[in-house]
């Protein structure tokens, strides 16, 4: 009799020919690895110092230049000469300057149900929406998997996460994966992988499973997994790979370290609290707090539904005078898409600075570095001191809703009290 | 093969210390200049964490052992944060546990990280570890403590002085079970 399988497990069954087990160490193929402009370098660098002169796959092979897009600092622009070289004399992919988030591209552009993709970027779970064995690593090893075309994992243990319900208004994803953060714990699921089921995944939009999957890392895991179903089917299509769907799911009586049921209809919209992303509360609780900025965007929250719930928020509105509002679309594309519809019109006619396509503010580069005492409200992944720039600010997690409720308001408010408008 | 035992000072750090912690992102613009970025090693964090680290690794008292609580390293993939660790003079870190990304960077750096009871370590201790064994004597307490076991194919890259020197040698994964 076969063994039941985790979605984890059978992935990595799939791509290391044989049969992986939780606990087991496997030798896996590679079907897409990449960098980024900050962490791409020091790959290069050990890819050439280890005597390695050509890519495994240069097709399946990724540079994006997106964390200091455009350059704040000649050093910067010199890596970005580097990257841009490597490219030219290998043949990989490269993605410039204002193309957009390395994740939100390897979603529209290469990830796929099945497939394993390794990044020098700790976001790189992102892709687990789609049923992609998608995690972070270092440089060493994605420049050996660049080369080798493989690396090797231990396979992680599962936990399963259980959606049942619906989201009640003014109730997000990121609100969930706030809550299951908060569960969990910033080390609850090291080592582990999460995969996400259960009656309400057919109402959770890719665009949402794509800010969950993304924010799985900050409880450890190595990957957030999603079945491929039929959304998957149709994100697969819309972006010109219908061809590549294929259907994946774990199977039933396979083994999880624990099961976790979370019932949607009984969210509220949360929030992280400085300077931990599970230092997670209820909005409710902690409303009322100043912010000298809002934050829309990020690989977590850039894309085209989070641009309409922030548009839908602030049209016809104005942000208050004492918290600028910058707003960064995932992608290029995403960023067409909302100009077509309307959002950027309305988001800028509420007082926000429209950023270009790419990282901007989330990492403390370049694009709105706070200053001392500042209070961010923002829609990415982490709030670590220190991260937008200045140990001395404090960052707040939340939803695009709660973000633009927040602008509006110029301290931190529940989006379930103001008016939307579509 | 005799094992590979190392003698140190514990720099004593507490729970969750972050990448953004150990190197902040907004040194990026340095990560393609190592030894002006290791100088902003832990700089926000334990401001004297430099000058001790160098202190003890020139006193020629053994390489200083950095000691850290629970998930040392979370956040980001940069591999940076072992590299500027190791430049600032560190030989080996204890966790009670380390984030994955940062435990695989830091093997793959060469330097060995070892899991056990850091409670029973304080600042200053004189330690003795035995990194093959996963022993490790405090000489300032006399307590001993055992570390959590990595897989093979972890010591064999930490045996080779990581990732780079074992794909140099090795020219491909061995796994050995």
């Amino acid at each position: 009799m076969k063994v039941a399988k985790t979605l984890a497990e059978k992935i990595l069954s799939l791509k290391s020919h044989g049969e992986a087990q939780a606990g087991d160490v496997v030798i896996a193929d590679v079907d897409l690895a990449f960098v980024q402009d900050t962490t791409g370098p020091l790959t290069i660098r050990q890819f050439k110092e280890s005597g390695f002169k050509a890519l495994a796959r240069p097709q399946q092979t990724t540079i994006f230049l997106d964390h200091a897009a455009p350059s704040p600092a000649q050093q910067l622009s010199n890596d970005h000469i580097f990257l841009r070289r490597f490219a030219g004399e290998t043949g990989c992919c490269i993605y410039d300057v204002g193309e957009g988030i390395c994740h939100q591209l390897v979603a529209e552009d290469f990830a796929n149900p099945g497939d394993i993709i390794v990044g020098a970027d700790s976001h790189t779970v992102t892709a687990g929406a789609l049923g992609a064995f998608a995690t972070g690593m270092g440089s060493s090893d994605v420049a050996v998997a660049l080369a080798l075309g493989k690396t090797w994992f231990r396979v992680p243990q599962s936990l399963l996460i259980e959606l049942n319900g619906d989201f009640p208004r003014g109730v997000y994803a990121k609100d969930l994966i706030l809550y299951l953060v908060g569960q969990i714990g910033a080390d609850g699921a090291n080592y582990k992988a999460l995969e996400f089921s259960g009656r309400a995944l057919t109402g959770i939009t890719m665009s949402q499973r794509f800010t969950i999957a993304n924010m799985a890392v900050e409880t450890g895991a190595k990957v957030g997994l999603f079945p491929a179903d039929k959304s998957t089917r149709e994100f697969l299509r819309e972006y010109g790979r219908g061809d590549k769907y294929r259907s994946l799911s774990a199977d039933t009586g396979a083994n999880y370290e624990r099961v976790i049921p979370v019932n949607l209809d009984q969210l509220e919209p949360m929030l992280s609290l400085p300077h931990a992303v599970d230092n997670v509360r209820p909005v409710a609780q902690v409303k009322g707090v100043k912010i000298q900025q809002a934050f829309i965007g990020t690989c977590t929250n850039g894309r085209l539904e989070d641009l309409a719930v922030a548009a839908g928020i602030l049209k016809g509105k104005k942000r208050h005078p004492a918290t600028r509002l910058l707003i960064a679309p995932a992608s290029r594309q995403v960023l067409i898409r909302a100009i077509e519809k309307g959002y950027v019109r309305s988001l800028i006619e509420a007082g926000a600075i429209v950023l270009p396509p790419g990282c901007t503010a989330c990492l403390g580069l370049h694009q709105g570095v706070l200053g001392e005492g500042e209070v961010c409200l923002s829609t990415a992944n982490r709030n670590f001191r220190g991260r937008m720039g200045n140990p001395e600010a404090m960052i707040y997690l939340a939803s695009p809703a709660t973000a633009a409720a927040s602008a509006i308001n110029g301290e931190i408010t529940d989006p379930r009290e103001v008016n939307t408008k579509s | 093969m005799s094992d590979l035992v190392l003698k140190g000072k514990a720099i004593k750090l507490g729970d969750n210390v972050s990448t953004d912690d150990i190197i902040p992102g907004r040194f990026a613009h340095l990560r393609s200049n190592l030894p002006e970025l290791a100088r902003h090693v832990l700089e926000d964090a334990v401001p004297d964490f430099a000058s001790r680290a160098k202190a003890l690794s020139m006193a020629g008292e053994g390489k200083a052992i950095l000691v850290a609580g629970k998930n040392l390293g979370l956040g980001s993939s940069r591999e940076h944060a072992p590299v500027v660790i190791k430049m600032s003079g560190v030989g080996t870190i204890l966790a009670k546990s380390a984030a994955r990304i940062f435990f695989r960077n830091a093997i793959n750096q060469g330097v060995p990280v070892l899991l056990c009871d850091t409670d029973k370590i304080g600042d200053g201790d004189e330690l003795e570890i035995n990194v093959t064994g996963g022993k490790i004597t405090n000489l300032t307490s006399g307590i001993t403590l055992s570390c959590s076991k990595m897989p093979p194919i972890m010591s064999a890259i930490l045996k080779e002085g990581g990732l780079i020197p074992y794909i140099q040698k090795h020219k491909d994964f061995v796994i050995t079970t």
